[in-house]
């Protein structure tokens, strides 16, 4: 397997394009960078430029207006050039605010990574202490901390780095302790690693894009806040010329002379709103919640570009009828084909279940019907999914909105996450009922009793009032399964149901869905990778492998006698209950990436009966008889020719 | 396999909460695990399974010195473990390992392969440069991935292939004995048959001895020599695999055996909604499965039956006042 595993890459180096380049994208923070990265420039090089000195008195040219000649931006009220005052002061006040910055990130992240990690008594001891210093306003502090040690750049420097140690410290402390409690800090402790190795070698490196987000954002704070203390007299000392203390000179003389305070108050505008802007920019590169996507709003509902419409020719008595369904995901320059032209219809009462291995397009496929599949990057690029004779990616906006949760309804894996934390289970019922029928509160609330009885949970009058947090895992999925059922659904869409559920619990569930659907006649599309839970409830069966389906027929016949050799091998490979002697069948190889498919058949690399023909084209779906078909020209029932 | 015991659990309890507040309230306490005697002989795989919540994890975190047991005892080779794991860890991480479930998650994401691997090898067997890159490539080898893999990072790998970095991890101490805490359950079928193959390679190739958790039964029943059915924090039945898959006296055991789903299985036993796990603030004061036990009496309610030993098969044993009989 080695030789098999190595001719493989595993997987492109660089999928995603470099920080820098996503940080150039955002032309505010492209913006943000020049100037910044101008005004430090400038501020560098003040002792190269052609200035006058900037503490040089020259009472006989005192306020001389901008512009005017031998001093381009003019004088202030001792007669100093206040462009060099400028670029100096600029200079000053960046060296502060960088290294107050510096400071207090130092001293704040190591406080909150200690804290984190540690937990318990130190957590609570270092954080008190936070508390303490966050209780007194900033400002107040920082002029405490000035009088006590006397006004001077310096003393306001300290100043502002011990007032904004406790930011950093609650904000790291936060990270780390999240980081703290990953299993590969369990692993570094079983590799032999120390607390401090840890710490600083494992810990660190996962925590540092925080401080440097932090870092980014809180620069231009910080000179704010220099130039705040320097204004009140408390930074900078006459004669050195910073643009706190410049602005504090122009004050007295605001409206004779207002060049000589605008002139430093836009240096800092100019200097604070480019480095914000860059801090932005910054933090949306790095972070990773950010960078996943969480800017980009999906809209509603998936964007349809179908290039034609299908001629449907509706299967007689199919409830949900999909043909043709092309769902893409453009990310980059990359085309994702997740699902490449799926058919399937789903009768009454009737169970089909989709099995795949993760990846295959299973659920995306399931997703696409009521319009899921977030956009951006996700498109249904084909096909039609006929509820009736309604084509579903025609229809309005509204009419999904009334369509979904009443005749199409879902449900998902985790119960926990669908269900909302802050609201009790006979809340988030009555609203699913109040949706779609017009009932009053108390009418609504006894259905939602009804439904919780159907659902087979014991006292339902009661178990109204519980929140999912309550509830067992069992009993939260009976509830999703109560409100897929509230308005009368044609169809369930349950997509790996009993996945996060105890073997024991998952048997309950399974009955459950298993009676309703008779009793109700509701169909259910059913998503799973488990050959197991599709034997217990399924009717039909649909194997999946890289967005197509690869074989179809009755759970019976697909399971006795597969005839594509992926679904043979996929059901070797699971353990059977009763027949530990078997060896297990790995399937040697990974799937292919949907963004470069082959031409022929998807799985030719990782079959065993692979010959020259099967990477030669497209293979089509061929039916043996009706209902019972395979993608595959050497299929494994030999007697059987496909008609 | 010979009868040598490895690792003996000696009536181990963990008690999460618990004690007084500085009011002198006691506060709740959960017993994750309690009263708990397990051995695990040298040479063999002994597999646990029980659901979500029954204690398994606690026990694995404790056999490898990740946690320490608030009574009882565990013995490795007659060296009292917790004793040691609070002083040396190193020393006892030299004999026992860890697989964790969740391979991504359990290796670094800024850390290449190499040196996450070269991590115990420094730490653990103190090796020099030269040593290490030997026993990194025959690591590498033994879980069958390619060398030119050490120079990459967590995120570039398939979930079946992290698996493998977290079993060459595990392995690269050359520990006797190996802890896998669901080291399958988050990979595809396909892969997860894979790792199994991989693992029962190495068992045999180095004589290592393994504690597989799972809630999967067909994975345990697959790979283990004898097996224990944990419930609520205690072992309810324990045998060989044989004979707790085949001849199953616990109702608990029972009635898994009966949920599990397996292909061509149509109907799956399916209990009423009302069967709920006890309260572990409020734990029933005789067995735990009284109240979802359908050969419940009152004495099962009173007291808590102890693990017993049947007439001519001492090696299986079952903790239930009305054990099932032949099948």
């Amino acid at each position: 397997m080695a030789e098999v595993v190595a001719t493989q890459p595993a997987g492109r180096r660089s999928g995603r394009p470099d920080s820098l380049r996503l940080l150039l994208n955002n032309s505010l923070a492209t913006a943000g960078l020049i100037v910044f990265g101008l005004i430090v420039l400038v501020a560098l090089a003040a002792p190269l430029l052609p200035l006058p000195d900037p503490d040089m008195t020259e009472p006989a040219n005192r306020l001389i207006r901008p512009f005017e000649a031998g001093h381009l931006l003019g004088t202030d009220a001792l007669g100093r050039d206040i462009l060099s005052r400028l670029v100096w002061g600029t200079r000053v006040s960046l060296a502060v605010g960088l290294s107050a910055t510096l400071i207090a990130a130092f001293f704040g992240s190591l406080i909150g990574l200690v804290a984190g990690y540690a937990g318990g008594r130190v957590d609570t001891l270092l954080m008190r202490g936070i508390d303490m210093v966050m209780a007194f306003p900033y400002i107040l502090l920082a002029l405490a901390i000035v009088a006590v040690l006397g006004p001077g750049l310096l003393n306001a420097l300290y100043a502002i780095a011990v007032v904004n140690i406790p930011f950093f410290a609650r904000n790291i402390r936060g990270i780390s302790l999240g980081v703290s409690r990953r299993e590969f800090v369990d692993a570094a402790r079983l590799s032999g690693k120390s607390h401090t190795q840890i710490l600083f070698v494992e810990v660190l490196p996962n925590v540092l894009p925080v401080i440097i987000i932090t870092m980014s954002t809180t620069i231009g704070w910080m000179i704010l806040e220099t130039a705040g203390l320097s204004f009140l007299g408390l930074g900078a000392q006459p004669p050195q010329a910073d643009l706190g203390s410049m602005l504090g000179d122009g004050r007295k003389i605001l409206f004779t002379a207002p060049h000589v305070s605008i002139v430093p108050g836009l240096m800092i505008f100019a200097l604070v709103m480019s480095i914000n802007l860059l801090g932005d920019g910054v933090r949306d590169v790095l972070d990773p919640r950010l960078k996943s996507g969480a800017l980009t709003r999906p809209v509603a509902r998936t964007a349809v570009m179908r290039e034609k419409q299908p001629a449907a020719a509706a299967i007689e008595g199919a409830v949900l009828d999909v043909r043709g369904l092309r769902t893409e995901f453009h990310i980059g320059g990359e085309v994702y084909k997740a699902v490449g032209g799926v058919d399937l219809h789903v009768g009454r009462g009737e169970c089909l279940g989709i099995v795949g291995e993760s990846g295959s397009g299973k659920s995306v496929t399931a997703m696409s019907i009521m319009g899921l599949v977030p956009t951006p990057p996700g498109r249904i690029v084909g096909g039609a999914a006929m509820l009736g004779d309604e084509d579903l990616f025609a229809a309005s906006d509204e009419r999904i909105r009334q369509l979904r949760g009443a005749a199409v309804s879902h449900v998902f894996q985790d119960p926990l996450s669908t269900l909302h934390p802050l609201f009790t289970v006979g809340d988030q019922l009555v609203e699913a009922i109040q949706a779609h029928q017009p009932l009053s509160k108390s009418d609504a609330s006894a259905k939602a009793a009804d439904l919780l009885k159907m659902v087979r949970i014991p006292n339902p009058a009661e178990r109204l009032n519980a929140y999912p947090h309550e509830l067992s895992g069992g009993m939260r999925q009976r509830v999703c399964i109560a409100m897929a059922l509230a308005n009368d659904a044609q169809i369930i869409i349950a997509d790996e149901p009993t996945t996060a559920l105890d073997v024991t619990v998952q048997a309950q569930v399974l009955a459950l869905l298993d009676t309703l659907r008779r009793e109700r006649d509701t169909g259910i599309l059913f998503i799973t990778h488990d050959f197991g839970v599709v034997s217990a409830i399924c009717d039909r069966v649909a194997v999946m492998y890289a967005g197509k389906f690869v074989e179809t027929g009755s759970t019976d016949e697909i399971l006795s006698s597969p005839a594509h050799p992926y679904t043979a091998k996929l059901i070797d490979c699971v353990p059977v209950l009763g027949q530990p002697e078997r060896r297990l069948d790995a399937i040697a190889g990974r799937p292919p990436v949907v963004n470069r498919l082959p031409v022929g058949c998807a799985f030719a690399e990782r079959c065993p009966r692979v010959e020259a023909d099967c990477r030669a084209g497209p293979i089509p779906l061929m039916e043996f008889r009706p209902g019972r078909a395979a993608r595959c020209i050497h299929p494994l029932i030999a007697g059987e020719p496909y008609v | 396999m010979s009868e040598e015991t490895l690792l003996k659990v000696e009536r181990a309890e963990r008690v999460f909460g618990g004690g007084r507040t500085i009011f002198g309230r006691p506060k709740p306490g959960v017993h994750a695990v309690q009263d708990l005697s397990i051995e695990v002989r040298r040479g063999e795989t002994l597999g646990v399974v029980g659901e979500s919540g029954c204690g398994k994890s606690t026990l694995a975190r404790m056999i490898v010195g990740l946690d320490r047991p608030t009574g009882g005892r565990i013995l490795f080779e007659g060296r009292d473990l917790a004793a040691e794991a609070g002083k040396d860890l190193r020393r006892l991480s030299r004999d026992v390992q860890y697989v964790f479930q969740d391979p991504v998650a359990s290796l670094n994401p800024r850390k290449t392969v190499r040196t996450i691997l070269e991590a115990p090898l420094i730490h653990l067997l103190e090796l020099d440069r030269e040593a290490r890159s030997t026993r990194l490539s025959e690591l590498m080898d033994a879980v069958n991935l390619a060398p030119e893999f050490l120079d990459r990072y967590p995120h570039e790998f398939s979930g079946g292939q992290a698996q493998r970095i977290g079993i060459a991890r595990a392995l690269a101490a050359d520990p006797k004995l190996i802890v896998l805490d669901e080291p399958v359950s988050a990979l595809d079928v396909s892969i997860q048959a894979q790792v199994l193959n991989i693992l029962d390679g190495l068992k045999k190739r180095f004589g290592l001895t393994y504690v597989f958790i799972s809630h999967d039964l067909s994975v345990v029943e697959s790979v283990s020599d004898r097996v224990a059915v944990m419930y609520f924090g205690r072992v309810v039945e324990i045998g060989s695999s044989r004979a707790v898959f085949g001849r199953p006296r616990h109702p608990y055991t029972h009635l898994l055996l009966n949920s599990a789903p397996a292909p061509g299985r149509r109907s799956l036993a399916a209990e009423d909604a009302e069967t709920e796990l006890p309260d572990p603030y409020d734990p029933p004061p005789g067995c735990a499965f009284y109240a979802r036990c359908p050969r419940r009496t009152d004495t099962c309610n009173a007291v808590v039956p102890a693990l017993e030993g049947f007439a001519g098969e001492e090696a299986h044993q079952a903790a239930c006042f009305h054990p099932h009989g032949d099948r």
